[in-house]
């Protein structure tokens, strides 16, 4: 009940320091979120997202009445602890490499009997009008990974394909301004504005990147996935949208991911 | 078998490796062919048009394609100086042979980062975000650091015809004279209109400008 009202004052002052974050110019934003997360003493609100999701988790859902319980992320049915540390991973029931987002997907329409359309409906939560489960849930899921090496099996033919394909990916340049994603994470120490942009192309950034997502925006006041972070950077990259669940999207994940292989993985994360 | 296909591969640009004749090393083998060809398949099922962001932004130009290739590996010289030739070809100069415009309007365009996301209105004006990756003006102090500071370019280097030959030609084509750059190609690529690079380049030329301050 503590942690609730401490979450619930530290996404209040989330809101508010959304709106100073803007303003701030000149001043580092690294240096604003290390204010902010002294002045959150270690809550994050992310830990909001994870109680939801765990509650989901439990639950009897969709037609079915079937809940999560029986959704097998690779461990076994219901098995969370650890399975975000080793996703994505190749799934023979569903004959596909799947990142977490995806198997849940997978999950609510093969098991709980939702439509695709209805388990696709709020992949990503816009503020508090529009929750999204998706976002709730691999927050949950993620959170049960905290202390676990990365160990995606780069050595599994599908993963290791995947792997490859995410490597072209990551490094295909097109579109109006010739963007890849190399172009804003391929060098040290770089920055757009005053945002620090991560080298993925090193083992370091990439450990560092994608152990702390999903993770809580404070300048969105929403819990992110990694999902999400692809789609926001294909934005900014000028390319059309990516499709959610689609093979790139899991290519690039299990390029990064499998990078990060051997990090602890640390998040939800509170980002920016 | 992949995984043998892969190993001749990797050893075929140790052994290629300083042999510059060799135009595309490693990448033509076979087997990262199919791979390029399989990853440009993927993504053309895997992304969605949304509004001004069609589809063929996935479809590559020559150059895109062959920087893709060599993607975290140096270009042989042979390869570059290709590539900085055709760009060179591209580049349009003004009728009037006007390069210079208003620095006010230029230090605007630099500052917006507006235009060609699917998420922009592609009716307003589209900005250069010239300041995501440049130090410009010393007032600006969020500024990007993936290209080089540009405070004091046109003082540097000297207010000459040379100069505001070079900051036309470098906005419209960056490739023109390095291969592969992270900057995007403005004039090129019809991301700024004639008047708005020269208003860009007034910004870097122009002795009244706080970049030359
Ligand atoms: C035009 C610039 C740009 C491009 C292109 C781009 N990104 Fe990003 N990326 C950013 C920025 C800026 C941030 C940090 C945003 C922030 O601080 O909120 C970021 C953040 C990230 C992060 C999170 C890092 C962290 O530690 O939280 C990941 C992962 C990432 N990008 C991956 C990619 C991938 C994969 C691609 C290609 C699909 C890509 N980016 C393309 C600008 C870009
Ligand atoms: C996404 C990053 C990016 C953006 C946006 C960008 N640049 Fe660059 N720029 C670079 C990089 C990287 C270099 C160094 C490599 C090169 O010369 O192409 C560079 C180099 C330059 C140079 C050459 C400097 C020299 O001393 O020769 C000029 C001039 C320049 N940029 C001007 C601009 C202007 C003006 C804008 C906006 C209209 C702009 N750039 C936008 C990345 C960028």
């Amino acid at each position: 009940m503590r942690t609730m009202i401490r979450l619930a004052v530290a996404a209040g002052a989330a809101a508010a320091f959304a709106a100073s974050i803007g303003a701030a110019l000149g001043e580092s934003t690294a240096d604003e979120i290390a204010k902010y997360r002294e002045a959150l003493q270690d809550g994050n609100p992310a830990e909001l997202w994870e109680a939801r999701g765990e509650q989901m988790w439990k639950v009897p859902r969709g037609p079915n009445k079937v809940s999560f319980e029986r959704c097998d992320l690779g461990l076994g049915p219901g098995v969370v602890k650890g399975a975000y540390a080793q996703l994505p991973r190749y799934f023979p029931d569903a004959k596909r490499v799947m990142d977490l987002e995806t198997r849940l997907v997978w999950c609510m329409v093969q098991q709980q009997g939702m439509s695709e359309a209805d388990a696709l409906k709020n992949t990503f939560g816009n503020g508090s009008a529009k929750r999204s489960d998706l976002e709730a849930l691999a927050a949950y899921v993620a959170s049960q990974s905290q202390g676990i090496r990365m160990n995606v099996a780069l050595d599994e033919p599908h993963v290791h394909d995947m792997y490859r394909l995410g490597e072209k990916m990551f490094y295909y340049r097109g579109g109006t301004h010739d963007f890849a994603c190399a172009t804003c994470h391929g060098d040290d120490g770089k920055r757009i504005r005053l945002q620090d942009l991560p080298n993925l192309t090193k083992v370091e950034g990439a450990q560092k990147a994608y152990t702390t997502w999903p993770a809580y925006r404070v300048s969105q006041g929403e819990l992110r996935t990694f999902q999400w972070r692809l789609n926001d950077c294909f934005r900014q990259q000028r390319f059309p949208e990516l499709a959610f669940g689609s093979d790139a999207s899991i290519a690039l994940t299990a390029y990064l991911a499998g990078r990060a292989n051997g990090a602890a993985y640390a998040g939800p994360a509170i980002k920016r | 078998m992949r995984t043998r296909i892969v190993g001749h591969c990797i050893g075929g640009i140790a052994a290629i490796g300083i042999a510059a004749s060799i135009v595309y090393g490693c990448a033509s083998a076979p087997a990262e062919n199919d791979v390029s060809e399989r990853a440009e398949a993927m993504m053309k099922s895997s992304f969605k048009a949304h509004g001004q962001a069609t589809l063929a932004r996935l479809d590559q130009d020559e150059t895109q394609r062959v920087c893709s290739e060599y993607a975290g590996r140096a270009l042989p010289p042979a390869v570059a100086e290709r590539i900085e030739k055709a760009n060179l070809e591209t580049i349009r100069y003004p009728a009037d042979g006007n390069l210079v415009g208003d620095w006010k309007s230029g230090e605007k365009i630099a500052q917006s980062g507006q235009g060609f996301q699917y998420s922009d209105d592609p009716k307003k004006a589209a900005g250069a975000n010239c300041y995501a990756c440049h130090q410009l003006s010393p007032k600006e102090l969020s500024y990007g650091t993936i290209g080089p500071s540009l405070y004091r370019f046109g003082k540097t280097r000297g207010y000459t015809d040379e100069t505001r030959r070079y900051a036309w030609q470098k906005i419209y084509n960056a490739e023109a004279f390095a291969a592969c750059s992270n900057m995007p190609r403005f004039g090129y690529h019809h991301i700024l209109t004639e008047q708005q690079i020269r208003d860009v380049v007034a910004l870097l030329v122009d002795p009244a400008s706080p970049v030359n301050q």
